[in-house]
C-alpha cells in the first residue's frame, strides 16, 4: 500500500465531503428519503464520496505486457486510510464551522449543515459516526475487487436497481395504481423505499443477475445494435415492444409523470437535433437554442390572438409549415457566416448568434413585434380534430411530442445510412479529404444547420403550444448547453444514446428551468450537470452508448493502445481521479 | 510536345460565382453601411443638440476603454492558453469570477475591520492579492484536474470539458457564496471622486484601473520577453515536443501560463470591483465571452493584440449602441450593448478572422 | 487533344517557390511519372491541380476548362481524384463506406430523398453499393468480403494504400493523381501494385499522373517522366531519355546513393 497516496487521496475526499457539506448539498439532499428510515440521499451521496474515491484509487491500469500486482489486503488498507482520512478532515471541518461563525460569507456553512452532518446527535456522537461511516465506505470501498468479478458486477446491479427503485418512486406509484398493495407495501407511507422490500429487491435482483450473467450484454447489443442495418428479429420485436409501451404508458401514467415526460421528449427532441449538427457532422454549434427560440416566437406570432403586430391567427399545424421555412432560413443565416470558421471559432460564434437572438427578442427595440419581456401570450394550442390541446392535458399533449420524437428518430436513422450522412461523416474526420474526394462541405454543413434548425424549431412550436406564452427567459444560452450535456452523455452520433441520455438527465435532474423526478437536486441541477460533462469527457468521451463508429474509434484505441492511450493510461493512475465523483 | 498546339480555345473561366463569399460579402457591405448610416444619423442627432453632451461622451470614452483595458486583461489569459494549447478554455471567465468573489469576501471584511476607511491604498492592494492568488489558484487546478489528462485529445474534446468546468466553477460558487448580488464597499469618502489629468476631470476609479492595465501589461512584456521562464512559455507555445526535448519541463510551463493568465484574471477582477461593485456568481460569464472576442479581435495568441483587441471592444460596445445604433432610430440602446459585443465578435471572424496583430500559434495549430 | 494541359503554373509559401511557371500536358490514356528530389514541388504540384491550394499563376486547363482556382470538391467532380502521400483515409469508416462517400459527386440524393426513402434514392444507394465493391473488387480478394464492414485504421499499411486509391476510382475520375504510391511498402507487394497501376489504364481505362521515388515502378509503368527540381521542370521525356539527360544527372540522379532511387 501506498501510504503517501492514500492520504493525499483521503484529504481530496474530505475537501470534498466538506464541500458538498458546504454548499448546503446533504441538507438538501437529506430531503429525499431513498430507504426508509437512516438512508437519505444527502448521506448515501456524503459516503459515496470514499468508497468511489476507494474504489478508483485502487484500480490498477492493465497495459499489455505489464505485470500488476494482485489486489489484496493493501488495497483494504488503502481505502480504510482514505476513508479515516476524508472523515476525519470532514469532522474538523463540521468542528470548525460549529465554532466560527461564517455564514455571513457562506450561508450554508451554518447550524443546519453541522445539525445535518452530525446526523442530528450532537457533536462528539454524531462526528463519530461521520468518521466511521466514512471509514467503513473506504473500507468497502477498496474490499471490493477482493470480490470475484462476477459476484461484483451482480451486486453492482442488484444496488442500481434498488436507487432506482427509490429515484422512481413517484413513476412507480403512478403507473401501478391499479396494485396499490405493492406500492404500499414497497414504499414507506412518508417517502422512500421499505427497508424490508428494499433488502428484497437488493437480493432477487443480485441473485438474478449472478444467475443470467453475461445474458443482459448480449440483450443490449441486440436493442442498442439498432445502429447496424441489418436488423435481426429480437430486435424488431423489442422494437415492437419498445413502440406500444410508448403508446399505452401515456395513458397510465398521470398528469405529473406526463408533464415531466413532455419535457423530456422536447430536450429529446432537441437532442436529436443537435446530434445531427454535433455527433454526425462535427459542427460544434454553442447557439442552438437560437432555432428552439425560432420555432417558438414564429407559432407564437402566427398563432396567439394577442401578438402585438402581426397575429394572423393561423391553426398550429399551418403555423408549423411557416415555423419550418423560417426554421430553414434561420438555419443557412447562422450556418453560412461560420462554414469557413474554425472548430472552436464556430462554437463560441453560434453562441454569439444564440445570445444575439434572444437579446434582439427581450429588446424594446423590437418590442412591437415580439413583446419584449412579457412576451407573447394566448398561444391556443395545437388544433387537433376540433380540439384544442396545450399542456393543461399532458396526457394527450404527450402524444404529439412522441410523435415529433419519432419524426426526429427516423429522419437520424435515415440520414445516418444515406449519401449525406456518408458525407458528413466524411467531413467530421477530415474536412480537407473530404472536399478532395469531391464531398462539397458548404452544402453539407449546411443542410447540417439546416436539419438540425428544423428539429429545433419543432421543439420550439410544441413549446409554445404546450405553455401558451413565450419569454425570452426560456431561451438563455443553459439550454444550448444542456442540450449539449445530452449529447455527450448519451454519446455523440448515437441515436439511442442521446435518447436514452434526455431521459436520465432531463427525467431525473430536469432540464434548465423545470425541474426532474428528484426535485430535491434542483438547485444542485447545474453544478451536477457540470460535473458529469467534465467526467464524461475525462472517462468516457464516447458517452453511455457510443455509436458504431465512435466505439470503433474506442476499440481503436483499445488495439493500437497508441501515444495518447498510453498517456492517459498513466494520467490514470495519476491525477485524472482526483475528481470527485 | 505536340499535344499543345492541338488544343481548342479553352472557355477559360476565371471568375466563379459562389454564394457563400456572396453571402459574406454582402454581410460586409451590409455592416459598413449600417456603420456609416448610423454614424451620420448619430452626428446629426449630436448637431440637433440631442443626445449625449462633450462631456458625457467623454467620460462614455474613457469607461469604455477602462473597461475594455479589463476585457484586455482576461483576454490574456484565452490567448495564453490558446497559444500553448491551442483550445479555447471556456472556464476561463469563471477564473475571473472567482477572483471577484473571493476579492469581495476580503474587501468586505477589511470594511467591517475599518481599514478601508483608514487606509484604502493598502486595502485594494490586499484585495488584489487575494483576487489575484484565487484566480491563480482555480486557474492551475482546472488545469491540473481537467485538461492535463486531456493532453493531445482532439481540440473540441478540452473545449466541452471546458464547459463542464465553467458550469462546475459557477455553481459551486453559488452554492458556497449564495446566489445573492454582493457589492463591494463603496470607496471612502476621502477619495477624490475625479482627478485632473492635464485639464481633463476623470473618474479615480477609471484612472486607476487605467493605470493597473498598463502596468500589468508592462510586467508582463517583462516576464514573457525577458525571463527564462517566459522563454519556456514562449518555446512550448511553439512545439511542445521540441521544447520537452530541449530540457523544458513542459507541464510546469503549462502550468505557469495558467497561473499568469489566472493572474491577470485576478488582476481584472479587481477592476470589475472597481468599476461596477456588485458581483455574483454568474460575473464572470459575459466577460468571459467578450475577452474571448478580443483576443481574437487582437490576433489569438498575441499578447498585445489581447490588450489592443480588449481596448478596441470596449471602446466598440461603450459607444456603438450611441454612436450608430442610436442613430438608427433604435430605442433603449444601451440593452443592446451586449448584443453588439457578439456581433462585433461575428465581425471580427468574418473580416479578419485572424485578428489585427495577427495569430501567434504554434505549429501544430497551424496545420 | 491533350487531357490537361498547365501552363506557366506558380506557387510560392512565403519567399518559398514551389513551383516556378511549371508547363504540362497529358494525353488520355497515358501514365505519366513525375520525379524529381525531395523539395522538388511534387506534392505541391498535386495540391494545386486537385485544388488544395490556388495557384498564383498560370492555367490548368482539363478537358478544355480551366480550373485553375476551384474548389478541391467541383475539381473531383469534373474528373480529377487524387490520393496522398502519407495516407489519408477517414480511419473511422468502414471499408465500403470509405468508398461509398467517393461516390458523392456522381450522385444525387438530398436530404429529402433520403429521408423519405424515395425509389430512385434507394435505387441510387443499391448502384452506390455495387459500384464501390466493383472498384474494390479491382484488388481482388484483399479489400472484399469480411473487410468491406471493417474500420479502415485496422487495415494494413499496404491494404491503406489501396483503399485510398480504390477511393479515387470511385469518384470515376478521367484522370488519377497518384501521390507516391509505393512508400512504405514492401519489394513483392510494390510490383504488385506497378501491375496494378498499368490495369488501371489496361482494365479501367484511367489516365494516370504518378509521383514517385522508387525508379524501377517508374521505369516499368511511365509512358513518360517528367523531372521537376526547385519548382522547375527540369526535363521530360521517355524514362531512357530523361535517366541520360547530363540535367537531370546532375540535379538528381548525380549522387550515386540515390541512383537507385532512396525512399522518401
Amino acid at each position: 500500500m501506498n501510504l503517501r497516496k492514500a492520504v493525499n487521496r483521503g484529504l481530496i475526499t474530505g475537501l470534498a465531503m466538506s464541500f458538498i457539506g458546504g454548499i448546503g448539498m446533504v441538507t438538501a439532499f437529506n430531503g429525499k428519503v431513498l430507504i426508509e428510515p437512516i438512508v437519505t440521499l444527502g448521506y448515501a451521496v456524503l459516503f459515496a464520496l470514499p468508497f468511489v474515491v476507494a474504489v478508483v484509487s485502487t484500480k490498477r491500469v492493465v497495459l499489455e505486457g505489464v505485470e500488476t500486482e494482485p489486489y489484496g489486503w493493501g488495497d483494504v488498507a488503502m481505502g480504510a486510510v482514505i476513508g479515516l482520512v476524508g472523515g476525519l478532515l470532514t469532522a474538523g471541518y463540521v468542528i470548525l464551522i460549529d465554532t466560527i461563525d461564517v455564514t455571513h460569507t457562506f450561508p450554508d456553512m451554518g447550524p443546519p449543515t453541522v445539525l445535518e452532518m452530525t446526523f442530528h446527535k450532537g457533536l462528539p456522537v454524531g462526528l463519530a459516526l461521520l468518521a466511521g461511516g466514512s471509514l467503513l465506505a473506504g473500507t468497502l470501498g477498496g474490499a471490493v475487487r477482493l470480490i470475484p468479478e462476477r459476484a461484483r458486477s451482480a451486486l453492482f446491479v442488484g444496488l442500481l436497481w434498488v436507487v432506482g427503485f427509490a429515484f422512481f418512486e413517484p413513476v412507480i406509484e403512478d403507473m401501478f395504481e391499479f396494485a396499490r398493495v405493492v406500492t404500499r407495501f414497497i414504499y414507506a407511507p412518508n417517502g422512500g423505499l421499505n427497508g424490508v422490500a428494499a433488502v428484497i429487491i437488493f437480493i432477487v435482483v443480485t441473485g438474478l443477475a449472478y444467475r443470467f450473467q453475461g445474458g443482459e450484454s448480449v440483450l443490449r447489443t441486440r436493442l442498442v445494435g439498432v445502429d447496424d442495418r441489418g436488423r435481426s428479429f429480437p430486435t424488431k420485436l423489442a422494437l415492437l415492444l419498445i413502440g406500444v409501451g410508448v403508446v399505452v404508458l401515456p395513458m397510465v401514467l398521470g398528469g405529473l409523470v406526463n408533464e415531466l415526460l413532455i419535457n423530456v421528449s422536447l430536450f429529446m427532441l432537441m437532442g436529436l437535433g443537435l446530434n445531427i449538427v454535433i455527433g454526425m457532422a462535427g459542427l460544434l454549434d454553442l447557439g442552438y437554442v437560437a432555432f428552439f427560440a425560432v420555432g417558438a416566437y414564429t407559432t407564437a406570432v402566427l398563432t396567439a390572438a394577442q401578438s402585438p403586430t402581426w397575429n394572423p391567427e393561423l391553426g398550429w399545424w399551418a403555423a408549423l409549415g411557416v415555423t419550418m421555412v423560417v426554421a430553414v432560413i434561420a438555419g443557412i443565416l447562422v450556418g453560412t457566416p461560420v462554414i469557413r470558421m474554425r472548430g472552436d471559432y464556430l462554437a463560441i460564434v453560434t453562441l454569439g448568434f444564440g445570445e444575439i437572438v434572444r437579446i434582439l427578442l427581450l429588446s424594446d427595440w423590437l418590442k412591437p413585434y415580439f413583446g419584449g419581456a412579457q412576451g407573447i401570450r394566448g398561444i391556443p394550442g395545437i388544433n387537433f380534430f376540433g380540439l384544442t390541446i396545450s399542456g393543461v392535458d399532458p396526457q394527450l399533449f404527450i402524444y404529439f411530442c412522441i410523435f415529433f420524437v419519432a419524426i426526429a428518430v427516423v429522419v437520424s436513422y435515415r440520414l445516418l445510412y444515406s449519401r449525406v450522412g456518408r458525407a458528413w461523416a466524411a467531413m467530421r474526420e477530415d474536412e480537407d479529404v473530404a472536399e478532395a474526394t469531391g464531398v462539397g462541405t458548404v452544402t453539407a454543413k449546411l443542410l447540417a444547420f439546416v436539419t438540425g434548425a428544423v428539429l429545433a424549431s419543432f421543439a420550439g412550436a410544441l413549446v409554445s403550444a404546450k405553455v401558451g406564452t413565450v419569454f425570452t427567459n426560456s431561451f438563455d444560452v443553459l439550454v444550448s448547453l444542456i442540450i449539449l450535456v445530452v449529447v455527450i452523455v448519451g454519446g455523440m452520433g448515437s441515436i439511442p444514446g442521446v435518447m436514452v441520455g434526455a431521459l436520465v438527465l432531463i427525467g431525473v435532474l430536469g432540464g434548465p428551468r423545470s425541474p426532474g423526478l428528484l426535485a430535491e437536486l434542483a438547485e444542485y441541477k447545474l453544478l451536477i450537470y457540470g460535473m458529469i460533462l467534465i467526467v464524461m469527457m475525462l472517462k468516457r468521451p464516447e458517452g453511455l452508448i457510443p455509436s458504431a463508429r465512435r466505439s470503433r474509434e474506442l476499440h481503436h484505441e483499445e488495439l493500437t493502445q497508441d501515444a495518447w492511450l498510453d498517456k492517459k493510461g498513466q494520467f490514470t493512475t495519476e491525477q485524472a481521479e482526483e475528481v470527485p465523483a | 510536345m505536340t499535344a499543345a498546339t492541338e488544343v481548342k480555345p479553352a472557355k477559360v473561366r476565371r471568375f466563379r460565382f459562389n454564394w457563400v463569399d456572396s453571402f459574406l460579402w454582402f454581410i460586409r457591405i451590409a455592416a459598413i453601411i449600417t456603420i456609416v448610416i448610423g454614424f451620420i444619423g448619430s452626428i446629426q442627432l449630436f448637431l440637433a443638440g440631442e443626445g449625449p453632451t462633450p462631456a458625457q461622451w467623454r467620460d462614455l470614452v474613457i469607461s469604455s476603454i477602462s473597461q475594455g483595458a479589463m476585457y484586455g486583461l482576461i483576454a490574456l489569459g484565452y490567448s495564453m492558453v490558446y497559444g500553448v494549447l491551442g483550445f479555447i478554455n471556456f472556464a476561463h471567465g469563471e477564473v475571473f469570477m472567482s477572483g471577484t468573489m473571493v476579492g469581495f469576501v476580503a474587501a468586505d471584511n477589511l470594511f467591517r475591520a475599518g481599514m478601508w476607511e483608514s487606509n484604502i491604498l493598502l486595502s485594494v492592494l490586499i484585495v488584489l492579492l487575494v483576487a489575484m492568488s484565487t484566480s491563480m489558484l482555480i486557474a492551475v487546478l482546472v488545469e491540473k484536474v481537467a485538461y492535463r489528462p486531456l493532453r493531445g485529445a482532439p481540440r473540441l474534446i478540452p473545449l466541452i470539458t471546458s464547459i463542464g468546468v465553467s458550469f462546475f466553477l459557477q455553481y459551486s460558487f453559488a452554492g458556497l457564496f449564495g446566489v445573492g448580488v454582493r457589492t463591494y464597499p463603496a470607496l471612502p469618502a476621502s477619495v477624490p471622486s475625479r482627478v485632473n489629468i492635464l485639464g481633463v476631470p476623470i473618474e479615480t476609479t477609471k484612472l486607476v484601473v487605467i493605470v493597473v492595465a498598463i502596468l500589468s501589461a508592462i510586467g508582463l512584456w517583462y516576464f514573457v520577453a525577458r525571463t527564462r521562464t517566459g522563454r519556456a512559455v514562449r518555446a512550448v507555445a511553439e512545439d511542445k515536443e521540441i521544447a520537452g526535448l530541449m530540457g523544458i519541463n513542459v507541464d510546469r510551463t503549462i502550468v505557469t501560463t495558467f497561473a499568469i493568465g489566472g493572474a491577470m484574471a485576478g488582476v481584472a477582477a479587481l477592476m470589475w470591483a472597481l468599476l461596477f461593485r456588485s458581483v455574483d456568481f454568474t460575473t464572470g460569464f459575459l466577460p468571459g465571452i467578450k475577452a474571448f472576442t478580443a483576443a481574437v479581435l487582437g490576433g489569438i495568441g498575441n499578447l498585445p493584440g489581447a490588450l489592443l483587441g480588449g481596448v478596441l471592444l470596449g471602446l466598440f460596445e461603450g459607444t456603438g449602441p450611441l454612436l450608430i445604433l442610436a442613430g438608427l432610430g433604435i430605442p433603449a440602446v444601451s440593452q443592446l450593448k451586449d448584443a453588439v459585443a457578439f456581433i462585433a465578435l461575428v465581425l471580427v471572424l468574418i473580416f479578419r478572422p485572424s485578428g489585427l496583430l495577427g495569430e501567434r500559434l504554434g505549429s501544430e495549430d497551424r496545420a | 487533344m491533350a487531357l490537361l494541359e498547365i501552363t506557366g503554373l506558380e506557387k510560392s509559401f512565403g519567399g518559398l517557390h514551389a513551383l516556378q511557371g511549371v508547363d504540362f500536358t497529358i494525353d488520355e490514356g497515358e501514365i505519366v511519372s513525375v520525379i524529381g528530389p525531395n523539395g522538388a514541388g511534387k506534392t505541391s504540384f498535386f495540391n494545386v491541380i486537385s485544388g488544395l491550394f490556388p495557384p498564383d499563376a498560370g492555367s490548368i486547363i482539363f478537358d478544355g476548362d480551366d480550373l485553375a482556382g476551384h474548389e478541391p470538391n467541383e475539381i473531383t467532380t469534373r474528373g480529377i481524384a487524387r490520393t496522398f502521400q502519407n495516407v489519408r483515409l477517414f480511419p473511422n469508416m468502414t471499408v465500403l463506406e470509405n468508398v461509398m462517400v467517393a461516390q458523392h459527386c456522381r450522385t444525387k440524393a438530398g436530404l429529402f430523398g433520403s429521408v423519405l426513402r424515395t425509389p430512385r434514392q434507394r435505387a441510387e444507394e443499391r448502384m452506390i453499393e455495387a459500384k464501390a465493391k466493383d472498384v474494390l473488387s479491382f484488388f481482388g480478394t484483399r479489400l472484399a468480403g469480411y473487410r468491406y464492414d471493417q474500420p479502415a485504421f485496422v487495415l494494413s499499411y499496404a491494404n491503406r494504400r489501396r483503399l485510398e486509391i480504390a477511393r479515387a476510382m470511385a469518384t470515376e475520375p478521367r484522370l488519377l493523381l497518384l501521390d507516391e504510391p509505393t512508400a512504405g511498402m514492401n519489394p513483392r507487394e510494390t510490383v504488385e501494385l506497378t501491375e496494378l497501376i498499368g490495369k488501371l489504364r489496361s482494365e479501367r481505362g484511367f489516365t494516370v499522373v504518378l509521383i514517385e521515388h522508387d525508379m524501377k515502378v517508374v521505369r516499368d509503368v511511365s509512358d513518360r517522366v517528367v523531372v521537376l527540381d526547385h519548382g522547375i521542370k527540369l526535363a521530360e521525356g521517355s524514362y531512357d531519355q530523361v535517366s541520360s539527360n547530363d540535367q537531370v544527372i546532375e540535379a538528381y540522379l548525380g549522387r550515386p546513393a540515390e541512383r537507385n532511387g532512396g525512399e522518401g
